[in-house]
């Protein structure tokens, strides 16, 4: 199933990748560092938005519509897991 | 020619991930990094799927990438607001060089609602600068 992508094409998507690597390991440092609790749940959002834009590039290179499926649930499971990240921060967290 | 398009659209899309990021990554405080990471991935998501739905030219992509979008422009915001609501309620401090910070004073550290008129010994201009300094006392 997977076709051929130009090169022009595939030099872009890796260029793009490269980029959104890049942005997991600034989340990765943002998780580690804090401060706060709240610091740390945007780090996560951030890590799972950049994860659904990965996989759509993926989604492009390999030329397989199935995984935009995958990116949706993605999306939809990481507002759940923010909602109920704050729900329980505001229900009395310590910092 | 379909394919400089997509390239494009991935390449603006990716970017504005990347300073998304970034504004995470440096953003003094926390509500300015919610701020950063909130708009800058909805719009480089946008973009991305975009791009497959050049890419692809198909029906179901496009209504697949049509939902996704609506999606996110209607969850990230909303998700947005909660955490920065629950890092105001338990006391996370702003950044030092805040100039205004309208809802100091207005929640109510019980019920957790927010009040509309405003509290008389408060103009709201004085910058809070530690916890206790944002009206919730320390929690």
């Amino acid at each position: 199933m997977s076709a051929e992508v130009s090169p022009f094409l595939s030099l872009a998507v890796n260029v793009v990748l490269a980029m959104l690597s890049v942005g997991l390991f600034l989340a990765l440092g943002r998780l580690v560092r804090g401060p706060s609790l709240p610091d740390r749940v945007v780090a996560l959002e951030l890590t799972a938005t950049l994860v659904v834009g990965i996989i759509v590039v993926y989604d492009v290179a390999t030329r397989q519509p199935v995984l935009l499926d995958v990116a949706m649930v993605m999306a939809l499971v990481s507002f759940l897991g923010a909602v109920a990240f704050a729900y329980y921060i505001e229900r009395g967290a310590t910092r | 020619m379909r394919e400089v398009i997509t390239a494009a659209l991935l390449l603006v899309g990716g970017a504005f991930m990347l300073l998304a990021a970034v504004g995470v990554a440096r953003m003094p405080d926390v509500y300015s990094r919610l701020s950063a990471a909130a708009k800058g991935n909805t719009l480089g998501l946008g973009f991305l799927l975009a791009a497959a739905v050049v890419h692809f030219g198909e029906l179901g992509v496009t209504s697949h990438a049509v939902l996704i979008i609506a999606f996110v422009m209607l969850t990230t915001p909303v998700s947005a607001h909660l955490i920065g609501r629950a890092a105001y309620f338990i006391g996370v401090p702003l950044w030092e060089g805040t100039v205004r910070d309208d809802l100091r004073g207005r929640y109510d550290p019980d019920t957790h609602s927010l009040a509309s008129a405003p509290a008389p010994s408060d103009t709201g201009r004085a910058p809070a600068t530690s916890a206790s300094d944002v009206g919730l006392g320390d929690r």
